[in-house]
């Protein structure tokens, strides 16, 4: 069992949900994404999604473009990330990491480098925000062999047909976005989520973890009652990118936004 | 090249997930690809019904002027001293560039689509008057996005799009050029999908944008196969088109593909000097990767972040390109070759002086390249350029270069 399956499991079996906050790895440098991820974990989150800053984050509104220029002004590359992801392992051997970004720095890299790569530096999971399953006909077997989940969106727009071949091809779980458009937007309806990540549960067995527009702890509670887990992320680098003179104050601010969503989620617990 | 191509090695590309051989796909995020498939399906429909073609034609004919010429450039022939210079003069169509063949195609597939919203993304301005203007014609709402500096640089155009009752989006992100452009015009259409229409300008994009663009730009090189048999009893013996994200060229190059004895070449943006670094020459100084919902040749440094990219001519500054000639570049059917900022300057004042005829920055690339091409030809051969646009936009950006205040 993947490290992912592992957490989600556990969670499941205490009637919990899962907390999954999203931060641009190298933002705002390198040399403090491994200290906010323990902050983050200190702070009650279950896994950890890992932005891998690129050029051109054709997805992403402009919280994390921001973040991918200031990340990527410092140096971050692909192989940095990972290091960074080896120095988290070094302290932490519990909180599953998932690579979030877009195809062409691994490809540049290597599908196979890659995949090797990120598992000697302990990451759990990879979704790549451009590669449809479609796509993914020889990527996610490797990952899989590897020992790395693929892991892939699904969307308002997913037919049916879809979601069953998108399910075939992940582990670990699937990530439901609330809303057609980017990352950091304010569109979400939780009526429209809930009827269909209930439609999700009924055509796969895979946990749902939902994310785009989840803010605070009250859209997190909300789309908690309907999902298996919440993924956070643009609220997260806006706090990043308002603090990151200071990087103490900026610890502090991540754990006030991060203790009241997993407090609303706990209180879901039955 | 390897192997000779033939009808049916073709017919069977790009496959049924759109790629050319190792290129192409669609690698867009979940949200587009139900859209992307709805699209796929309804174009190969379209594609095979004679009312769709029959309109498509008709417009081509009425509202773009079509045939456009194919003229022998005699004195310029003459000057140059070797292969005989024919200009297809697609800067002779409405709106002054090849641009409107694929947005009257394209905006007849929005209207049977019943899509009333349409954006579309920009460099130096002609594909975002092209769809500005079909738009004004069929009451479309019409979004075009553009680089700030793309904006600043082709004013003329941002009025004129503006007059045509668009709504410009200057996009400030990034190096505010081409590919920030179409980022942007990708955000807005993840954000608006149900109702919006993307006019994609050219053949890259996830498929089947290279696929479409390309059938509806392949009038060019239709035209020019019959005009050249009527004009010399022959085909040409060598094709010149510039090359950006390069529909251009694979509208005159595609009904030549199965000629071998027609060589073709495209002309990429060498900026400052491929040497330099400053240049939009993917083809030429690049390498295979992934940008814009598809696998292509890219301008990118090691880790895998697109690199900035520089012409003096804002519509090749782009550093991916289509992926049907990435294919082509690989399976040795097609040449692609650069030229510097300066050289396509001086051409663009050679044509000017010799033909009167003043091309686009874009198409000065073409023109410089043949001519030192037609230089070691015989004069019994052939070169035909494709004088893809006009060059009244760029008049700004010459003189500016020059000192000049206008």
């Amino acid at each position: 069992m993947s490290r992912i399956e592992g957490v989600l499991q556990t969670l499941k079996g205490q009637g919990r949900k899962a907390l999954i906050p999203f931060i641009t790895a190298g933002d705002p440098h390198p040399d403090e994404t491994v200290g906010l991820m323990h902050t983050m974990v200190d702070a009650g989150v279950d896994i950890i999604e890992l932005g891998v800053p690129f050029s051109d984050p054709m997805a992403d509104g402009p919280v994390i473009q921001l973040a991918c220029e200031r990340a990527l002004k410092h140096g971050t590359s692909l192989r940095r990330v990972l290091a960074m992801v080896s120095k988290f392992r070094e302290t932490n051997n519990t909180t599953p990491v998932v690579l979030m970004g877009y195809l062409n720095p691994i490809e540049a890299m290597g599908y196979e480098t890659f995949a090797d790569a990120a598992v000697a530096a302990g990451v759990d999971g990879v979704l790549t925000v451009d590669l449809p399953p479609e796509e993914a006909d020889e990527v996610a077997p490797l990952f899989s062999e590897k020992g790395l989940d693929p892991i892939f969106l699904l969307a308002p727009t997913t037919t049916d047909e879809r979601i069953r071949a998108i399910a075939d091809h992940s582990s670990g779980y699937v990530y439901y976005v609330s809303f057609n458009g980017v990352t950091g937007a304010a569109k979400i309806n939780v009526d429209e989520v809930a009827a269909k990540v209930a439609h999700i549960h009924e055509l796969t067995a895979l946990p749902v973890g939902v994310g785009f527009g989840i803010r605070d702890a009250e859209t997190a509670a909300a789309v908690g009652r309907v999902s298996d887990g919440v993924i956070v992320g643009s609220v997260l680098v806006d706090t990043i990118a308002k603090n990151q003179a200071d990087i103490e104050e900026l610890k502090r601010a991540l754990t006030d936004l991060l203790n009241p969503m997993r407090e609303a989620l706990d209180s879901l617990a039955s | 090249m390897s192997e000779k191509l033939t009808e049916e090695m073709l017919a069977a590309l790009p496959d049924t997930r759109g790629h050319f051989g190792a290129f192409g796909g669609r690698f867009v995020s979940e949200t587009l690809m139900d859209s992307l498939m709805t699209l796929e399906k309804e174009y190969l429909r379209l594609k095979k019904d004679p009312e769709f073609q029959a309109t498509f034609d008709k417009d081509l004919a009425d509202y773009v002027g079509r045939p456009s010429p194919l003229y022998f450039a005699e004195r310029l022939t003459r000057e140059t001293g070797g292969a005989q210079i024919w200009l297809k003069r697609e800067d002779l169509n409405h709106t002054g560039a090849h641009k409107i063949n694929n947005t009257i195609g394209q905006a007849l597939l929005a209207s049977f689509l019943g899509k009333k919203r349409i954006i579309a993304e920009t460099g130096a301005g002609q594909h975002g008057v092209a769809t500005a203007t079909v738009c004004a014609r069929l009451g479309l709402e019409c979004h075009v996005f553009m680089g700030a500096e793309d904006v600043q640089r082709q004013s003329l155009n941002v009025y004129r799009m503006k007059l045509l009752g668009a709504q410009v989006h200057p996009v400030e992100s990034g190096s505010r050029t081409l590919k920030d452009a179409m980022n942007d015009a990708m955000r807005d259409w993840v954000t608006y999908v149900e109702e919006t229409f993307y006019i994609i300008g050219t053949v890259a994009g996830p498929h089947p944008y290279p696929l479409l663009v390309r059938d509806f730009q392949s009038v060019i090189g239709r035209e020019t196969r019959r005009q050249s048999l009527e004009k010399t009893g022959k085909l040409p013996d060598a094709l010149v088109a510039c090359v950006g994200g390069g529909s251009n060229a694979i509208g005159m190059f595609y009904p030549f593909l199965t000629d071998e004895s027609v060589q073709l070449y495209g002309v990429e943006a060498g900026g400052l000097g491929i040497e330099t670094g400053q240049h939009a020459a993917p083809l030429c100084a690049g390498r295979p990767g992934v940008l814009h919902g598809n696998r292509t040749y890219l301008m990118e440094d090691e880790n895998g972040q697109i690199s900035s990219t520089h012409s003096v001519s804002a519509g090749l500054d782009y550093p991916g390109v289509g992926p049907e000639h990435s294919w082509l570049k690989d399976i040795g059917r097609a040449n692609y070759v650069s030229v510097t900022d300066d050289e396509a300057l001086k051409a663009f004042r050679m044509l000017t002086l010799v033909e009167g005829i003043m091309p686009a920055l874009e198409t000065a690339h073409a023109v410089a390249y043949a001519v030192k091409l037609a230089a070691t030809m015989d004069k019994d051969q052939m070169v035909v350029i494709n004088i893809s646009g006009r060059g009244d936009k760029d008049i700004h950006t010459v003189a500016q270069l020059d000192g000049i205040e206008i």
